[in-house]
C-alpha cells in the first residue's frame, strides 16, 4: 500500500516537475520562433491584416533575408563583425592562455603579487571617460583595434583558465622537464592538448562577445565603412526610414517588419549554430573553477 | 636577471670588496638566491610580459586618468596639465536632482533582478535535476542557455517583434481580446517590467548551472537514505537538496548584492528612451550621455569614480562574507 502510494506521488511529482521543464522551453522558444516567422511574412498577408496570433504563417517568402544579404552595407557589417570576431578572440587568447598558464605554477615567486597587480583594475572599475580617454590618446579611434585591444584580457577568464591548469596531473608536465622541454613546449606540447574543453569555452565567451560589440562600437568606430553588424542592426530597428541603412525597394515583396526581422535572425544565427555544439563542455566545470577557489 | 646585469652586479661587488667592504653574509645569499629561482623562472615572467603590458596600458592608464574627476579637464591642457579643483565635480552631483533618481533606478533594476531572477534559476535546475528523462533535459538545458548569448540589441529586435503597438504578438493579443495598444518599451509604467522580464527570460537558464553543479555533487546515498525513511519527493528537496545547495545561494546572492550600482548598461542603452528616462536611467547611461554627449569629462568620471569606491567595498565585503558564510568567494 504504502510503496503504491508512493508511487503515484512520484508520477504526479513527475509529471509536474516535465511540465514546468516544458512550460520554461516554450516560454524560451516562442519569442524566437516568432521572429523566424515575421521574418518571413510576405507582403500581401500584412496587406491583409492576417499578421494576427497566428503561429505560423500560411504562406512564405524568403524575400527579406534575400534583399539584406545581396545588400553591400548589410554585407559589410556582416565582414566587419567577423574580422572583428576573429582578430579579437586570437588576441584574447594569445594573452590569456600564457597568463593563465604561468600563474598556475604554484611554486612561481612573486605570484600572489601578480594576481593582486591583475585583481585591482578588476574590481575597481576606472569608468568610461578614463578608458575612453585612453583610447583617444593611443590614436585608435576608427579601427578596429579600438574595439579589440580594450578588452584584450578577461581578469574572470584568466581565472578560470588558471584553475583548470592547476588541476592538470602535475606529473605530466614534471615529465616534460625532465625531458628537458622549456616551459613554452610544456605549454603547447602538453598542458594546451590536455585543456581543450576550457579552451574551447573560454574561446566562445571571447567569440560571443566581439559577435556581440556594440556599444565600444558606437563609442570609436565612426566610420560607417567600419560599422560592425550589432550596430547596423540597431540602426534598421530604430530607423524611421529604413533606406538609411538597407535600400527598401518600393517594389519589394517583403514588408518592413519582414526585414527588421530577418535583420535580429541573421545577427543570432552565428551564435544559435555555434553554441549547442560548446554546450556540452559548460557544465563539466569548467565553469566553476573561478568560483570555487 | 640577465647575464648582462650579473656580470656588472659581480664586477661592482668586487669592487666594493677590494675595498675592505664586506656585505652581510646572508644578504648576499639571499639576493643571490633570489636571483638564481628568477633565472629559472625567466620563461614563466616573460610569457606574461604582453598580458602584464595589456594590464597596464588598458587598466592602470584609465585609473591614472581617474584624476581628472578632481580637476576641471581641458582636452588641451591633458589629463596632468588640467587645473586642480578638488571635490567639487562630486559635490555638484550629490547635491543635483539626478543623484536620487539615478541610485534608486539603479538599485530597484538590481534588486528586482534578484528577487525575481534567482529563485526562478533555483527552482528550473531543481526540476532539471529531479526530471526522469535524460534527453529531454539536456534539450531543455540547450535551449534555455542559448539566450544567455544573444546580445542585448538582438534582444531588442525580439522585444519589438513581441511587443511593438503596431505589430508586436501580445499587443495583436490584447487587440484581439477588445484592449488598446500598450507602447511597453516607451511607457514609464511598463519599462520597468519589460526591463526585468527581459533579464529574466535571457538569463534564467544560463543561471541554473551553478546550482545544477552544486546538485551533481550532493551525496546520492543521502537521497536515498531519505527515501527508505519515507521522505516524499518534495521533502527531500525541502530537507537535502535545498540545505545542500544553501552555500551556493548564498554565495551568488551576495556576489550580485555586491554589484548593486551596475544596473546593466548594455540592456538599459539599448532598451530606454526619453519618455522612460524618469525610470530607466541608471548610474551607468547617465556618466555616458553626460561623458560623451554633453563632453562633461570630470563630471562623469567624478561619477563614475564614486560608483566605483562603493562598487569596490561592496564587492570585497560580500566576497569576505561569502567566504565566511560559504567557504568560497570569486577570488
Amino acid at each position: 500500500m504504502n510503496i503504491r502510494l508512493r508511487a503515484r506521488d512520484d508520477i504526479i511529482f513527475q509529471i509536474l516537475v516535465n511540465g514546468f521543464l516544458l512550460s520554461m522551453l516554450i516560454a524560451v522558444i516562442i519569442p524566437l520562433w516568432r521572429v523566424l516567422m515575421m521574418s518571413i511574412t510576405p507582403l500581401n498577408h500584412l496587406d491583409n491584416g492576417t499578421l494576427g496570433l497566428w503561429i505560423a504563417p500560411r504562406d512564405w517568402s524568403i524575400e527579406a533575408y534575400h534583399q539584406l544579404l545581396t545588400h553591400p552595407s548589410f554585407l559589410r557589417a556582416a565582414t566587419n563583425s567577423l574580422i572583428i570576431m576573429t582578430s579579437g578572440t586570437t588576441i584574447n587568447l594569445l594573452l590569456t592562455v600564457p597568463l593563465a598558464y604561468a600563474l598556475s605554477n604554484k611554486r612561481l615567486p612573486g605570484r600572489k603579487l601578480i594576481i593582486t597587480f591583475i585583481l585591482i583594475p578588476y574590481l575597481f572599475r576606472a569608468g568610461l571617460i578614463p578608458n575612453y580617454l585612453v583610447v583617444q590618446k593611443l590614436g585608435l579611434v576608427d579601427s578596429f583595434l579600438a574595439v579589440i585591444l580594450p578588452t584584450g584580457v578577461s581578469v574572470l577568464y584568466t581565472l578560470i583558465m588558471k584553475s583548470y591548469f592547476e588541476g592538470l596531473p602535475e606529473e605530466f608536465k614534471e615529465a616534460a622537464r625532465l625531458d628537458g622541454a622549456g616551459e613554452f613546449q610544456v605549454l603547447t606540447r602538453v598542458i594546451l592538448p590536455l585543456s581543450k574543453p576550457i579552451l574551447l569555452t573560454i574561446g566562445l565567451f571571447y567569440a560571443v562577445s566581439h559577435w556581440n560589440e556594440f556599444f565600444n562600437a558606437i563609442l570609436y568606430l565612426h566610420d560607417p565603412k567600419l560599422t560592425p553588424l550589432p550596430v547596423l542592426l540597431r540602426n534598421i530597428l530604430l530607423a524611421a526610414n529604413i533606406n538609411e541603412y538597407v535600400e527598401y525597394n518600393a517594389f519589394s515583396l517583403a514588408p518592413v517588419q519582414a526585414i527588421k526581422a530577418a535583420s535580429v535572425f541573421i545577427t543570432m544565427l552565428p551564435m544559435v549554430l555555434i553554441y549547442p555544439w560548446m554546450q556540452r563542455h559548460f557544465t563539466k566545470g569548467t565553469l566553476l573553477g573561478g568560483v570555487k577557489e | 636577471m640577465s647575464e648582462l646585469q650579473r656580470q656588472a652586479m659581480d664586477a661592482a661587488t668586487q669592487k666594493l670588496e677590494a675595498r675592505g667592504f664586506t656585505w652581510p653574509g646572508i644578504w648576499k645569499e639571499q639576493m643571490s638566491r633570489l636571483g638564481r629561482t628568477i633565472k629559472k623562472h625567466r620563461w614563466l615572467y616573460l610569457m606574461m610580459v604582453p598580458s602584464l603590458i595589456f594590464f597596464v596600458v588598458f587598466m592602470y592608464w584609465p585609473l591614472w586618468n581617474s584624476q581628472i574627476a578632481f580637476k576641471d579637464f581641458k582636452p588641451l591642457l591633458g589629463v596632468e596639465g588640467s587645473p586642480f579643483i578638488g571635490f567639487q565635480h562630486f559635490v555638484a552631483f550629490f547635491k543635483s536632482f539626478y543623484f536620487s533618481q539615478l541610485i534608486t533606478n539603479t538599485v530597484i533594476f538590481s534588486l528586482m533582478r534578484l528577487v525575481f531572477g534567482i529563485p526562478l534559476a533555483i527552482i528550473l535546475a531543481l526540476a532539471l535535476y529531479e526530471t526522469c528523462f535524460n534527453r529531454f533535459r539536456g534539450f531543455v538545458q540547450t535551449i534555455s542557455y542559448m539566450p544567455h548569448f544573444l546580445s542585448w540589441v538582438i534582444m531588442y529586435g525580439v522585444l519589438l517583434v513581441l511587443l511593438s503597438p503596431g505589430s508586436g504578438m501580445v499587443n495583436e493579443a490584447i487587440k484581439a481580446s477588445g484592449g488598446e495598444p500598450i507602447a511597453f518599451l516607451t511607457s514609464p509604467d511598463w519599462f520597468r517590467v519589460v526591463v526585468i522580464g527581459s533579464d529574466i527570460w535571457k538569463e534564467t537558464g544560463w543561471g541554473t548551472i551553478i546550482y545544477l553543479a552544486a546538485l551533481m555533487s550532493l551525496d546520492q546515498s543521502l537521497f536515498e537514505a531519505a527515501a527508505v525513511d519515507g521522505a516524499s519527493r518534495l521533502q527531500r528537496i525541502w530537507h537535502i537538496s535545498l540545505p545542500g545547495i544553501a552555500g551556493v545561494i548564498v554565495v551568488v546572492t551576495l556576489l550580485r548584492l555586491g554589484t548593486i550600482l551596475d544596473g546593466g548598461f548594455q540592456q538599459i542603452f539599448v532598451l530606454y528612451s526619453l519618455p522612460v528616462y524618469s525610470v530607466g536611467d541608471i548610474i551607468d547611461t547617465w556618466v555616458y550621455r553626460q561623458g560623451v554627449l554633453e563632453f562633461q569629462f570630470s563630471l562623469a568620471t567624478a561619477v563614475g569614480l564614486f560608483k566605483g569606491v562603493i562598487g569596490l567595498v561592496l564587492v570585497v565585503s560580500a566576497n569576505k562574507l561569502a567566504k565566511k558564510l560559504a567557504g568560497s568567494g570569486i577570488y
